[in-house]
């Protein structure tokens, strides 16, 4: 599968790429691969796999001593009530960043790809806040959003103050704040992977269905859609793993409040390991995050399988 | 069907609009951090006296100058170390069909399903343990290691689609194997060295948690930690604080708006699965 934009020099000659001569296997050769892996073995491959081991500790850190707990850890994160939360809100988040970042990116996609005059403006336009730092973007709104923000002064402006929230400020609207800063600010990321998708499709394909009298929707569920395959499964990806690792948003525009309503696996782990010291706990937590981002990836490698290639 | 027929009038005034509430936010950002303190209008309201003296206040409370540059010497390390090691790296990993290869890339590919949160505590006291922290040393080899598999991938895809005739020639006529790499193969990776430089570079960049653990409190900050500190001292003060903000978001932005099409086109190019 691919959304593959560059292009490999053309070859030479019209042979399709052969397996690699006898002269070529003396030419690339092992030692050209030690830098990298050192630093990959230093910053990854070790301390991931010292992660797993102290999982089953109760490490504090500091001391090289600890000592193996068994499954205390998991059996602490599936049965208090606050980690049990923050489990529920990584996964509320990352679905519910997924669908709604997905379903705007494609249709601003599907716009965009049309032959209106704005549509390169458009297209920089709407990715930008992609390349932004997402502090940078929290913090923006949580000004918007705050008690005397923006969007309640918008309302008031229009009319409308009953609708002013506590938006940040409420248990429920919090968790969907959040939603609404990271899919303003990924939208656009989404759009740009559909969009190349979509480019790669060629024009007659869909002319060829409007002539055998397909409308707009039929053209674009059963001929448009299924070509859409490489990108709705790289979008999904993206997001959902995204969703389920992010910390800096929710860290900026609530850490974890109010009240624990958005604490998240990252969250939780932050402040356990580095502000109360409990890092076999921690680590445990890394540990689900692992299982849970490896399940993701499971069913997705199931998926394309199923289709062959996706 | 490529005609602009009222449809598509109409199209455009939806995506146009649309786009108008999508910039809103940062119509507000502008406008406040353009006002006097004093200046308590509603922020739907264009400033009374516009003044750019937020920015000059933010710019040397947040010492920003410092951690731009901090952000700046991180960024730039990482990534030509990244381009390097990891090109290098992706020759052999492409090319050689023996066991130890295949195992190899098997080993960085795994990397890109480890979330970073696993490795995050035990590689944090291995950089305390190494007199690192407060350092931005300990951030380049954490991003150097972290980054390894994304731009190896990226690399070993790009090489798998590339002929070798051109390689072969070189080796066949004597050029060494490192020659070979550095004179012929390298130059011909160019395209993908583009999209390797911009993923990664926006990713050190733009980074929060990693810098938050290693240089907090060190007095030698990047932009998002600076901005961290900042906001947590002038908490409420939008006025400053957006002024702030803006600084931070302007070199990435000035970049990519000078060099949009190959950075979109790293972006939806680069991830292809």
């Amino acid at each position: 599968m691919s959304v593959q934009l560059q292009e490999a020099p053309p070859s030479t000659t019209r042979r399709p790429i052969r397996p690699p001569s006898r002269a070529h296997r003396r030419g690339a050769t092992w030692f050209m691969v030690v830098p990298a892996l050192v630093f990959y073995a230093v910053a990854v491959l070790i301390p991931s796999a010292q992660g797993a081991v102290l999982g089953f500790t109760d490490w504090n850190g500091l001391l090289p001593e600890y000592d193996f707990v068994g499954f205390d850890n998991f059996v602490e994160i599936f049965t208090t009530p606050a980690s049990l939360s923050a489990l529920w809100h990584t996964f509320f988040l990352a679905v519910a960043i997924t669908v709604i970042q997905n379903g705007i990116g494609l249709l601003l996609a599907l716009g965009v790809n049309s032959h209106i005059k704005s549509r390169n403006f458009l297209r920089v336009l709407l990715f930008a806040p992609a390349v932004v730092m997402p502090v940078v973007v929290a913090y923006l709104w949580q000004y918007l959003l705050a008690p005397t923000g923006a969007i309640n002064s918008l309302f008031a402006a229009i009319g409308l103050p009953g609708l002013a929230q506590s938006w940040l400020g409420d248990p429920t609207l919090a968790l969907w704040s959040i939603v609404v800063t990271v899919v303003w600010q990924f939208a656009g990321y989404s759009m740009v992977i559909f969009l190349a998708n979509l480019q790669s499709i060629p024009e007659d394909v869909i002319e060829a269905s409007a002539l055998d009298g397909a409308n707009a929707w039929q053209r674009f569920w059963y001929v448009v859609r299924p070509l859409l395959a490489p990108s709705i499964t790289i979008n999904l990806m993206l997001s959902i793993i995204g969703g389920l690792k992010m910390f800096d948003q929710v860290w900026v525009l609530t850490q974890g409040g109010p009240g624990g309503a958005t604490e998240t696996i990252s969250t939780l782990l932050y402040r356990n390991a580095f502000q109360f010291g409990e890092f076999g706990y921690g680590i445990a937590l890394g540990l689900v995050l692992t299982v849970f981002v490896a399940i993701v990836a499971g069913i997705q490698y199931r998926v394309i399988g199923r289709r062959g290639q996706a | 069907m490529t005609r602009y027929t009222w449809r598509t009038g109409i199209l455009e005034a939806g995506m146009i609009l649309l786009a108008v509430i999508f910039v809103f936010p940062v119509v507000i950002l502008t406008n406040i951090a353009l006002r006097a303190p004093s200046d308590r209008t509603s922020p739907l309201l264009p400033p009374l006296q516009p003044t750019l003296e937020n920015f000059a206040r933010a710019w040397q409370e947040a010492s920003l100058g410092g951690a731009i540059l901090n952000s700046a010497v991180v960024t730039i390390v990482s990534v030509v170390l990244l381009v390097g090691l990891a090109a290098a790296a992706a020759y052999p990993l492409a090319r050689v069909t023996r066991r130890w290869s295949k195992i190899t890339y098997g080993l960085f590919m795994a990397g890109l399903l480890l979330p970073f949160q696993l490795a995050m505590i035990p590689l944090y006291s291995l950089i305390r343990d190494l007199g690192l922290i407060g350092t931005l040393w300990g951030l380049v080899i954490f991003y150097v290691g972290v980054q390894m598999p994304f731009s190896i991938f990226l690399y070993v895809q790009f090489l798998r689609a590339m002929p070798i005739d051109y390689e072969e020639a070189a080796l066949i006529d004597g050029c060494g194997p490192l020659r070979a790499y550095f004179s012929v193969v390298f130059p011909l990776l160019r395209p993908v060295t583009g999209t390797v430089v911009i993923l990664n570079a926006i990713t050190v960049w733009n980074d929060f948690l990693t810098p938050l653990l290693y240089l907090s409190g060190s007095g030698n900050v990047t932009i998002p930690v600076a901005l961290y500190g900042f906001v947590g001292d002038y908490v409420q003060q939008w006025n400053l604080v957006f002024a702030g903000l803006l600084i931070s978001a302007a070199p990435v932005l000035i970049v990519y708006f000078l060099m949009q099409k190959s950075i979109i086109k790293g972006f939806a190019g680069g991830l292809k699965g």
